[in-house]
């Protein structure tokens, strides 16, 4: 174990620090519109070789030779100043290492370079009203028609739908096949005739989640990505890649230190509560949680490198939920210092999910907003439930007889 | 010894339900949540047509001359149905008139509060959270008032406002008098909506009625909002068994899985038995003057904290739909968020339950 980094590691970070004085943007380009400061610095970094440092140039990333330590390098220095950096969306952050995996070489080049930028937005199509924890019932057909998929049924829970320009999701294309044999994964066009978005609204007061509803709508048989009925296999690199999204460790430490913020500036009893010995005590106490997510990361992301990761396979499992966990833990404490105005609702500005908390109804909304990611992306006790069965070969479930 | 409900206060409880389910289902709760006035007239006719609106007045007034836990039951029921409107604080404002107020106050307010036809609320916090005349500086001088309160709940609505004073005394503001501006504040429950009061030289009555009076509004009020969070949780229970016995994945009801029944057995485990507790506080107040601050301190910040937890195993029961604005989860979630925060949070409170004790 050696925890220096090598001079050329050192050397590439100071790289990083030296571009990274560029942002935020000077001179006129300060008075563009946010959107568009991001995408131009982003570009730029692009460029540079740090952003999308694995997506191959010709498909619009930075084409860089894979070195997971410059990768960790980039981040933390891009988050440390909150540069734009790679778009942790469904676009660029599910889609695009799906895609790189299993896409054709024509999907690739018409998809991935647009995602990356965020031109075209996509939501994810997978959980339908029947169809959420026992996932792959789903019934959303998707029948061959000529060259052509006619599709129909219903999807639910699609995060950003409304505002999306694609869908990846999964159909039933083979109906006659074995539950998880008979799906398939298709790129669908939003604005194909036949798709109907309905947003639906959260607790929060935000409205993220749509109902998408298909009749007879057509895609092209080449937006099918991997096999006919190999949708699920697909469908499962995705999902590794929405759980990491969820297991950030640079947005829990974001969150953590929003909280000790939130801690010093709160009074208790005539002092800042950060030194109420209570406070304290919790506060270490979730440190511990935090630090454990930040320092098992260094360990999966090591014995990654070192081809090893089938060492770490359990402390990866456990990733989404130990991260949805923690969550909670920080919006509860903060919560608990909230006093009266833990009884205020959230206004429009404070409904940011994921982003910064400054304001004691921003941390109302967390507090909320906290259990939407403990079900999404496989709910606690499927997590639970995968922990035991594969992390330590618990027998599963009897399930009853699948129906085909 | 007998810890147990008489058959009137059993028939108490079971009138109010009955009245909840019938007049205020689910549909409309929505509706009015929706809206965000927090009050339907038609309700509040109906709590007053079942008597509800004096029930610890004095009989001499149009009241029922009941006591706390009586007045405990029945938010219990009104929580557990999710009634939206000022009954609590209306209740606990009428109380503080009949305890503080003179001959000639009570009887010029009471009867109209008693039954139904003026409504009152409560106006104590100061600042983040102040909930306790120590921290407050409200003050009357020459019958005028100056100062600010927070979550004040139906400050718009109501008739009459009573507002504490930094001298532990009470005060009594008319709707619309010179000089009171109300701001809304967007409250988290909008079935009692919330509002901060600005006095700038407002006329007002002073209670004569000394410091203990608040004391005791604070102690019955704390008993009331336990009630209310163990009525909400109770709900809450009722909601996830509902949904967990229809809701199918792989194959069978999601309730027949161990863990969901175990997650659900153990967050009833939280709720079911501190039923006893508001009781016990409840009669405490009334009856045991030693205990009776402590206990309702300790069942306030005991039972609110644990169903708020217990709120939030629900919308994990429900899975994605429990997100949504549409269940009915989220509702009485933040029922209990208005619960645990009013008149002190847990961690307030179990500070002031050690403080008692002498530790
Ligand atoms: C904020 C948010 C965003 C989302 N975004 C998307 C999206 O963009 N695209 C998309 O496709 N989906 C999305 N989802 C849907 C999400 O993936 C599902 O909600 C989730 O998989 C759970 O499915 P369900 O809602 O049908 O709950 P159910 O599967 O019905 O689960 C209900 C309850 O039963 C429990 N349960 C189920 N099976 C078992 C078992 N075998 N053992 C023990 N307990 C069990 C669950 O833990 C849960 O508590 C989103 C959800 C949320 C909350």
């Amino acid at each position: 174990m050696d925890l220096e980094y090598s001079e050329e590691h050192r050397a590439y970070r100071e790289a990083v620090l030296e571009f990274l004085k560029g942002w935020p943007l000077q001179g006129e380009e300060a008075n563009l519109p946010e959107a568009e400061r991001e995408a131009l610095f982003r570009q730029r970094g692009i460029d540079a070789g740090y952003v999308y440092r694995n997506v191959p140039k010709k498909y619009g990333g930075a084409g860089e030779p894979a070195d997971p330590l410059r990768d960790a390098i980039v981040r933390e220095e891009f988050f440390r100043v909150g540069a734009p950096w790679d778009l942790l969306n469904q676009g660029a952050g599910m889609l695009v290492p799906t895609l790189l995996e299993f896409g054709t070489e024509e999907q690739k080049r018409r998809f991935i370079p647009k995602a990356l930028t965020g031109a075209e937005r996509w939501c994810q199509g997978y959980s339908e009203p029947g169809s959420g924890s026992d996932l792959a019932s789903l019934q959303c057909r998707a029948e061959l028609d000529g060259d052509e998929f006619v599709i129909n049924g219903q999807k639910i829970w699609t995060s950003n739908a409304n505002e999306a320009h694609w869908m990846f999701g999964l159909f039933r294309t083979e109906p006659q096949a074995r539950k998880h044999a008979g799906i398939s994964y298709l790129l669908v066009d939003m604005s194909t005739p036949g798709v109907e978005v309905r947003p639906l609204r959260e607790m929060t007061g935000g409205s993220e989640f749509n109902e998408v509803f298909f009749n007879d709508a057509r895609v092209p048989v080449t937006n099918r990505v991997g096999e006919a009925g190999g949708g699920w296999a697909v469908s499962r690199a995705t999902l590794i890649h929405e759980r990491n999204l969820i297991g950030n460790p640079n947005m829990m430490r974001d969150c953590f230190e929003d909280l000790l913020t939130l801690a010093r500036k709160t009074q208790r009893g005539g002092r800042p509560a950060i030194e109420d010995p209570h406070i304290r005590q919790r506060l270490i106490e979730i440190e511990g949680y935090v630090r454990t997510v930040e320092t098992s990361n260094m360990l999966q992301f090591s014995a990654t490198v070192r081809g090893d990761a089938l060492k770490a396979m359990r402390p990866m499992m456990m990733n989404k939920l130990y991260s949805t966990d923690t969550m909670q833990r920080i919006q509860r404490c903060a919560y608990d210092l909230l006093d009266g105005e833990g009884m205020l609702a959230p206004s429009a500005e404070d409904i940011t999910g994921w982003g910064r908390n400054t304001s004691s109804t921003g941390w109302v909304e967390a507090y909320l907003f906290s259990l939407g990611p403990a079900i999404a992306g496989g709910a606690s006790n499927i997590q639970l439930n995968i922990i035991g069965e594969r992390g330590y070969g618990l027998p599963r479930d009897a399930r009853p007889p699948e129906k085909t | 010894m007998e810890f147990g409900l008489s058959e009137e206060q059993d028939l108490l409880q079971e009138t109010v339900r009955q009245f909840v389910s019938e007049q205020c289902p689910p549909t409309q709760l929505h509706a009015i949540f929706d809206a965000g006035e927090g009050h339907a007239p038609a309700l509040w006719q109906g709590v007053a047509e079942l008597g509800l609106c004096g029930l610890m007045l004095p009989e001499e007034y149009g009241g029922a001359d009941l006591e706390v836990l009586d007045l405990a039951l029945v938010c219990e029921e009104l929580a557990y149905g999710g009634l939206p409107g000022p009954f609590m604080m209306h209740s606990l404002a009428a109380h503080a008139i009949a305890r503080a107020g003179d001959s000639d106050q009570r009887g010029r307010h009471l009867p109209a509060l008693a039954d139904g036809s003026a409504i009152a609320t409560l106006a104590l916090a100061e600042g983040e959270g102040a909930w306790r005349p120590e921290f407050w500086s409200t003050r009357s001088e020459g019958g005028v008032l100056h100062g600010t309160k927070r979550f004040v709940p139906h400050a718009d609505l109501s008739d009459w406002i009573v507002v504490g004073l930094s001298d532990g005394r009470l005060a009594l503001v008319e709707k619309g008098a010179a000089g009171l501006t109300v701001v809304p504040e967007e409250g988290i429950d909008r079935t009692r909506p919330i509002g901060r009061l600005e006095f700038e030289g407002t006329p007002c009555e002073v209670l004569e009625g000394d410091g203990a009076v608040l004391e005791r509004i604070g102690d019955v009020g704390l008993t009331l909002l336990a009630a209310d969070a163990f009525g909400s949780a109770s709900r809450l229970i009722d909601l996830a068994v509902e949904y967990t016995k229809t809701r199918e994945q792989f194959g069978r009801k999601v309730a027949e899985f161990q863990a969901v029944k175990h997650q659900l057995a153990r967050l009833a485990l939280e709720i079911e038995p501190t039923r006893a507790l508001f009781w016990y506080a409840a009669h405490a107040v009334d009856h045991r003057p030693d205990e009776g601050p402590r206990s309702a301190a300790l069942a306030k910040s005991h039972i609110s904290d644990r169903a708020i937890q217990a709120g939030r195993e629900v919308v994990e029961l429900h899975g994605g739909i429990g997100f949504t604005w549409e269940c009915d989860v989220h509702l009485w979630l933040k029922r209990i968020m208005f619960d645990r925060a009013f008149l002190g949070t847990p961690e307030s409170l179990r500070e002031r339950c050690a403080e008692l004790e002498g530790w």
